[in-house]
């Protein structure tokens, strides 16, 4: 059974590694490498909305914080993009244990709407162009690609390789993440605060410590993202893009890591294959988001079930022992 | 001291405009436990609904001014209300067993299919609303120049609230809305017809919003497909400031937002505007978790 599921694994990882070989068509490298990176942001959204049971609607300022420090840094004093990735998750990180701390007691609406309020404030903040720094409406230009000593990524199947490492980094950690003492902690949180708190859980900080840790890898995905447009604008964070994210969460499975990745792929994907609907195509998302919630409100891949299993047969003899 | 007076006379109009839209959200938020998203996108179909109708019926021609401005208003409430009760037969009654989270993304996407369906009907451009609907003069008092216009907003808008506050308050529509809000389970048991309820709260906080919608045209002059985003959180953050669910709270949040809306845009910056007022919201939260005149609810064990 286990030889067989990793052979399996082989088979998709080759289909993967190969996959910029046989698909000529660069527009469609591009289509997937978007969806790589909504992907990745929708994981570490996840951690937020999926496992705390947080509602995070402003998530879009966390990924802006992570492209604007690349972008400023990069095109200020020259320094590689690469090296920039962990500064970009740090400085969103600091932002997130900012503005979260004094927030993050609130109830869930509320939460919501003032998450919102923190992404549009962001946002303005960056259309009026704060400190001098981010360009104003016109945004960034001439943000360096990545690039590994000689070699530049620049060419859609190389940012398809470089997004899809980080990627599987990032679903590696987050799936030892949910099964670590954390990850457990922030889903007894999702399903019963009162309870969790009750059980000696310090609900304020695990909740605070969910929105930094999503906040850092949305940093990350925003470094990627500049370092790959080369160009980024305030409107590539505005409130829609929140909900984008947020809806792939929810869409393919809140607090699952296949469902989330599926939801990438469905979200980003599909509309691109009725692009020539263009117009009418949200029409048909707003649309199959409502009847997604109705339907399948679990999301198409929700996470299972944890049972647990009491070692009660070593304590209880049953009638056949 | 009169730029002062003139921004307060600002803010209060483009407030009971807030206060207006707001109090479709507490009505929604204190009988469902739900943020209707699409409360902003019913907004925008109000404003776009009254313009083509004024264009089709040319009723204020007809009538001649006030008189056919309230007849064009009560239409345009009527079909709001008629869309606010699709909306929540398609969209939000098939869930209300659901959990919380599948609410909210069934409201993100009426919200974004409204928006669409305007876009696709109306086109992206902005559209003008005639001039001649609202009288243009101004009046002085006291030094300060007031625009007529900004006291009929404001007027119309006070009359709205006062008779929702008395449609809740007084009569038993009212009190079943009020019965309901408190405890859904408690007021089918004292035989309230609770699907009604709610769908009578669908039609009335729509029908505001439209009005709003309606308002703003005349106001500004211009509307777009995406405004109802703006006006719904900006409503949405005016009944949170307020507390949400409690409809005198709306109202003042509501005013409270416009003016320190229009107070900030005239001594800090306009391009701060939105900024200002979402930092009020989160600074009035961190200190009243539960908004200005919400009551502390004891959490249920």
């Amino acid at each position: 059974m286990n030889k067989n599921k990793n052979y399996i694994y082989a088979i998709i990882a080759l289909f993967f590694l190969m996959l910029p070989v046989f698909l000529k068509d660069k527009y469609w490298i591009d289509v997937i490498n978007n969806i790589g990176i909504y992907a990745i942001l929708a994981l570490s959204l996840n951690i937020i909305v999926g496992h705390t049971g947080l509602f995070n609607l402003g998530h879009a300022a966390f990924y802006a914080m992570g492209a604007y420090t690349t972008a400023i840094v990069n095109t200020h004093y020259h320094i590689p993009t690469l090296w920039l990735m962990p500064v970009s998750g740090i400085t969103a990180a600091l932002f997130a244990l900012v503005v979260a701390r004094p927030i993050i007691h609130l109830r869930g609406d509320y939460l919501c709407i003032v998450t919102i309020g923190m992404g549009e404030i962001v946002r303005i903040a960056i259309i009026n162009d704060l400190f001098g720094l981010t360009g104003g409406a016109n945004g960034i230009f001439g943000i360096a690609r990545p690039r590994i000593s000689e070699l530049v990524i620049k060419s859609p199947s190389d940012f398809y390789y470089f997004i899809g490492l980080f990627l599987c980094l990032t679903i590696y950690l987050f799936s030892k993440l949910e099964k670590s003492r954390f990850g457990r902690a922030l889903n007894y949180i999702r399903e019963d605060e009162t309870a969790a708190s009750g059980s000696g859980i310090d609900t304020a900080k695990y909740k605070l410590a969910a929105f930094v840790t999503g906040a850092a890898w949305a940093g990350m995905a925003g470094n990627i993202f500049a370092a790959k447009m080369t160009t980024i604008a305030p409107e590539s964070f505005n409130f829609w893009e929140s909900v984008i994210v947020f809806t792939i969460v929810i869409l393919g499975g809140s607090g699952s890591i296949p469902g989330v990745l599926l939801g990438a792929v469905i979200v980003i994907g599909l509309p691109e294959i009725f692009r020539d609907l263009s117009n009418a195509r949200m029409l048909v998302f707003g649309l199959a988001m409502i009847l997604m919630a109705i339907f399948r409100n679990r999301g198409l891949i929700p996470p299972l079930p944890r049972t647990y299993k009491l070692p009660l047969k070593k304590f209880i003899k049953t009638e056949e022992a | 001291m009169e730029f002062f007076f003139q921004q307060v006379t600002n803010g209060l109009a483009v407030g009971s405009i807030y206060a207006i839209v707001a109090l479709g959200y507490t009505m929604v938020y204190g009988v469902l436990r739900l943020i209707n998203f699409a409360h902003g996108d019913l907004f925008t179909i109000g404003a776009y609904l009254g313009l083509t109708l004024l264009a089709a019926t040319t009723i204020t021609d007809k009538v001649g001014g006030v008189l056919g401005l309230l007849i064009l208003c009560i239409m345009v409430m009527g079909l709001v209300a008629l869309a606010g009760t699709l909306l929540e037969r398609m969209a939000y009654r098939p869930l209300r067993e659901s959990p919380r989270l599948s609410a909210v993304v069934s409201a993100l996407g009426a919200s974004i299919f409204f928006q669409n369906a305007v876009m696709l009907i109306y086109g992206t451009q902005f559209r003008v609303y005639p001039h001649d609907i609202l009288p243009r003069t101004v009046i002085s008092i006291a030094g300060v120049d007031i625009p007529v216009m900004r006291l009929i907003i404001l007027a119309i808008s006070l009359c709205m609230m006062a008779a929702l506050y008395f449609f809740i308050q007084k009569t038993k529509i009212g009190t079943a809305i009020r019965a309901t809000a408190i405890d859904q389970g408690a007021a089918k048991l004292m035989g309230i017809n609770v699907d009604r309820v709610i769908a009578i709260v669908f039609m009335t906080g729509p029908a505001l919003g439209g009005a709003a919608g309606l308002m703003v045209g005349l106001y500004y002059g211009q509307i777009s497909f995406t405004m109802g985003w703006v006006y719904g959180l900006k409503a949405f953050t005016a009944a949170i400031i307020g507390g949400i669910g409690n409809i005198p709270g709306a109202m003042i949040g509501g005013l409270i937002l416009g003016l320190v809306e229009a107070l900030g845009s005239a001594y800090i910056s306009i391009a701060w505007k939105d900024a200002i007022a979402f930092g009020v919201l989160i600074l009035i939260l961190v200190f009243r978790p539960t908004g200005l005149m919400g009551e502390r609810v004891a959490e249920k064990l």
